[in-house]
């Protein structure tokens, strides 16, 4: 009896994913583990503790509490990047272009801010209008053309970002590649925090951002679950035909999932660059892998907009911890080779379930043969 | 048959295969003489599917043993069946599209010279067997240009190629024209003559009759009984498999029908296969309280036919009307709010999102409507509510109800949700497309009787099969498509099969009507 609950039970879905997602994170630690073994035995061990502590490492409460924030600000965006993934997934699209709409919410918002000196809304708005666009392209690209969307993505992704660059060159410190400080420059173009920063040990990046993408996150869940929109966008992704067939309006459909992909993108991307935690560098030659992590953090969410938000912390908290590792003993790569590892393992969540799925199955059939057996002496 | 004596080719004794919840397989016993063609009967889920899957070594039965040609076997997998030389021919064909017949013979099974194909040496022994069995295809032609018919020959040939001598068809028919059954029946005679034992899994008890020596009936995983068809009648068979008696004539009362509520004139629709015109030109209408019936082989334009009305491919000529309003550039909502139900012919491609649950399904042609949705959300339980009305209505059969998935559901029940949708919205117009393929006798029974009550309800039906006895069971009016064109109208109360197949192949032809202007 005991034995039959512990199967149904593990034939819950989010149950399954759950489990095959923490699968995925040993097994990254583990090939992680290996690698630094391999590269130099004597701190590996002390490496990898190092890439899972992350902020644990400061000893001191009040400065763990402030470099958890530090990771959470950085949260918000992956998540923001993840959630655009994910949702562009359900409706049977692969939005490999959510590191292009990344980049153009990241132009239009610094622009506004720097150039523009326009209020931190404005800001905001103008990034997710832009993201959308960039994301309506594709989706128009793909309703009318029948342009793969990952093709026209991937080139969006390089248009957007040399776009950007030239634009923010405009903004650029004279003395550095980076746009000019936001806070010095229009303090107003700042995400407000609200107060949230005490919490964080005077955290002066910790703002709304953080509240809001777990918001978005709770947004699109009802809106895919719960909204007629959400079952359009549903059938259309699980089967297009159909959808044809019970007369949705397929094309718009598509261009309007991509918008709000894009949009999603583009928002997060403003969460970011409206802290003031970092500035955008004018020189730099490859798309941020903020897009393309979120493709990860969607998958090791069990692409569920819920299980997203634990996916894009760890993935950010363990980005975060690998910048401890010590670098005379590792290239500063490492920390970033543990993350692809575990991020790469990430897409086999769906992979791994469909496995426990096909055991669970074989294991009852075998209980009932040997309950059988049973009944038989 | 009799004389080859009591030798068995395959014998499977006490066959028990459980699965969580059911007994799929309960205690079967299935005997194939050598040489003779062996008839499998069953309703969809009868277990015809596990028993097979256990021959095949897919599946290790808890109970029962198997045999060939007298030696006890242990089957682990298709490979061990392989070498027993059992061979099977799939309902959906197994063949690489852009490879040609012969190399689809070999595949898997190629003769090589230092690493190299030895092509000039199989095509002997393809060209030999062809010979041997009268089974002509052409070997250089790609699968993807040749006849669904030529697919299973080439499926034959395969089995032939590997020396296979327990053949095993499972429901071979379902795919083929009229003129490709009388082939394949004769095909499978001379099979059998040249000594080879045939399994053959259908549920048309036609053909059953027409070419087997003997019948093993399953009815819910059960063994039923097994029967020489030399003996036993079509009646006594269905009444075996579905254990009750089935009523193959559809009743239905004459009636007058009304006034016109689909029109089409002149309608023309392309092909997205080849540059002619799927559709040419093609005029009817239906009235309300009568069944017409587009009869025709597959593919002659048929499909294309209902894409035009139904507005899933826009027309490239001609007028639609709809109860006098003109249809013909509307899109496919406003269609269907106007009144068009459709049925569709493929369940999966176009009936139903196999990956919602049945209640998500139920209200595909609702969820707008303000029953269903309010300010933008879905109402669930008033979707849960009506879903559960329908499922009770149309005797819907599933795992969890309203929220079973629809890719789990049976076929046969998949197709009662989507007729139970259509029918419940209340049409003007029901377009039903081959809405018993692939069923079961009862659930065929179920079907039509349905679609005659929609009739007499005064909705007008448009009914497309290439089941003969369906369009002369089931219809007022038939109209026979050959190659995009209606070249004759026929009155079922007049006409006889034959002269319908003479249509149906083109070998005769009227002028319906003059196309209206």
């Amino acid at each position: 009896m005991q034995n039959k609950k512990h199967t149904s039970w593990l034939k819950i879905p989010a149950v399954q994913t759950l489990l095959a997602s923490l699968l995925c994170i040993v097994a990254g630690v583990l090939i992680g583990y290996i690698a630094l073994l391999i590269i130099n035995p004597s701190g590996a061990t002390e490496a990898i503790l190092t890439v899972l502590k992350n902020f644990w490492t400061y000893s001191r409460p009040k400065t763990q509490l402030k470099y958890l924030g530090s990771t959470l600000v950085k949260t918000a965006p992956l998540l923001m990047c993840a959630l655009s993934v994910l949702f562009a997934y359900k409706v049977g699209l692969f939005n490999i272009g959510a590191a292009g709409q990344y980049v153009a919410g990241a132009g239009a918002s610094l622009y506004c801010a720097l150039a523009l000196q326009l209020p931190w809304w404005v800001c905001l708005l103008a990034a997710i209008v832009c993201g959308a666009l960039l994301g309506a392209i594709s989706g128009a690209l793909k309703a009318y053309c029948n342009v793969n969307e990952v093709i026209s993505c991937i080139m969006l992704n390089w248009i957007s970002l040399y776009t950007v660059n030239t634009l923010l060159s405009q903004v650029k410190d004279p003395t550095s590649p980076y746009t000019l400080n936001l806070k010095r420059t229009n303090a107003a173009a700042a995400l407000p925090s609200l107060g949230l920063e005490k919490l964080f040990n005077n955290n002066a990046n910790v703002t709304i951002a953080i509240p809001l993408a777990i918001l978005c996150a709770m947004a699109i869940w009802v809106l895919l679950a719960k909204t007629r929109l959400g079952y359009e966008l549903r059938a259309t992704g699980l089967n297009r035909h159909a959808a044809k067939y019970c007369g949705m309006r397929g094309k718009f459909n598509i261009i309007l999932a991509m918008a709000i992909a894009g949009a999603l993108a583009g928002a997060g991307a403003a969460m970011l660059y409206l802290t003031g935690f970092e500035e955008w560098s004018c020189t730099q030659s490859s798309v941020p892998a903020m897009g393309f992590n979120g493709i990860a953090a969607a998958f090791l969410g069990g692409l569920s907009p819920i299980g997203t938000i634990f996916a894009s912390f760890f993935i950010q908290h363990i980005t975060n911890g690998g910048a401890y590792v010590d670098k005379t003993m590792y290239c500063s790569q490492i920390s970033d080779f543990i993350s692809s590892v575990i991020i790469y393992l990430c897409g086999f969540v769906l992979f791994i379930r469909r496995f426990m799925n096909s055991r669970i199955a074989k294991a009852n059939e075998k209980r009932a043969a040997l309950e059988k057996g049973g009944d038989k002496q | 048959m009799e004389n080859h004596g009591n030798e068995y080719a395959v014998e499977m004794l006490h066959i028990t295969k459980r699965f969580p919840g059911i007994i799929a397989n309960d205690d079967i016993t299935l005997q194939l003489r050598k040489g003779e063609i062996h008839a499998l009967l069953g309703e969809n889920g009868a277990g015809k599917s596990t028993l097979m899957s256990v021959l095949f070594g897919l599946y290790q039965p808890e109970e029962g043993k198997i045999r060939v040609n007298g030696k006890d076997v242990v089957i682990r997998d298709p490979n061990d069946a392989n070498a027993l030389g059992i061979g099977m021919v799939h309902q959906h064909f197994k063949l690489v599209e852009c490879f040609t017949v012969l190399d689809n013979i070999i595949l898997g099974a190629e003769t090589c010279k230092f690493g190299f194909l030895n092509k000039a040496q199989a095509r002997e022994k393809v060209n030999a067997l062809s010979e041997r069995y009268g089974l002509h295809v052409d070997l250089d032609a790609k699968i993807e240009d040749i006849t669904v018919g030529m697919q299973q020959r080439t499926e034959i040939l395969k089995m032939l190629y590997r020396d296979n001598d327990i053949l095993i068809f499972d429901e071979p028919t379902a795919v083929l024209t009229p003129h490709e059954i009388d082939e394949l029946m004769q095909i499978m005679r001379n099979l059998a003559q040249e000594g080879k034992s045939i399994l053959f899994i259908s549920h048309k008890l036609a053909e059953i009759m027409a070419v087997a020596d003997r019948c093993t009936v399953l009815r819910k995983g059960k063994y039923i009984g097994t029967v020489n068809t030399a003996e036993t009648s079509m009646e006594q068979l269905s009444a075996m498999m579905v254990g009750r008696n089935v009523n193959f004539h559809v009743e239905k009362q004459p009636k007058t029908p009304g006034k016109v509520i689909l029109k089409v004139e002149n309608m023309t629709v392309a092909s997205k296969l080849h540059k002619n015109n799927a559709v040419r030109n093609v005029s009817f209408d239906v009235r309300e309280g009568e069944i017409v019936c587009i009869a025709g082989i597959d593919g002659n334009g048929q499909t294309e036919l209902v894409y035009g009305l139904t507005g899933l491919e826009p027309l490239a000529g001609g007028k639609i009307t709809l109860m006098g309003d003109n249809i013909t550039h509307a899109s496919i909502r406003k269609r269907s709010k106007d009144g068009i139900s459709h049925i569709p012919e493929d369940r999966h491609k176009h009936g139903l999102v196999l990956d919602y649950s049945l209640e998500d399904d139920i209200v595909l042609q609702r969820y707008f409507e303000s029953d269903f949705t309010q300010f933008g959300f879905l109402r669930r339980k008033q979707i849960r509510g009506y879903a559960e009305q329908l499922i009770e209505q149309y005797d819907i059969r599933s795992g969890q109800g309203p929220v079973t998935m629809a890719r789990s559901m049976s076929g046969g029940n998949q197709q009662k949700a989507i007729v139970a949708r259509e029918i419940d919205r209340d049409p003007k117009l029901l377009i039903a497309v081959q809405p018993t393929r692939g069923l079961d006798v009862g659930a065929i029974e179920y079907i039509h009787k349905k679609i005659v009550e929609q009739r007499d309800a005064g909705k007008a039906v448009l009914l497309v099969s290439l089941e003969l006895d369906e369009v002369m069971d089931v219809s007022d009016r038939i109209l026979v498509m050959y190659e995009g064109e209606i070249v004759g109208e026929l009155d079922p109360k007049t006409t006889t099969v034959e002269e319908l197949g003479l249509y149906m192949a083109g070998a005769k032809r009227q002028e319906v009507r003059e196309g209206a202007k």
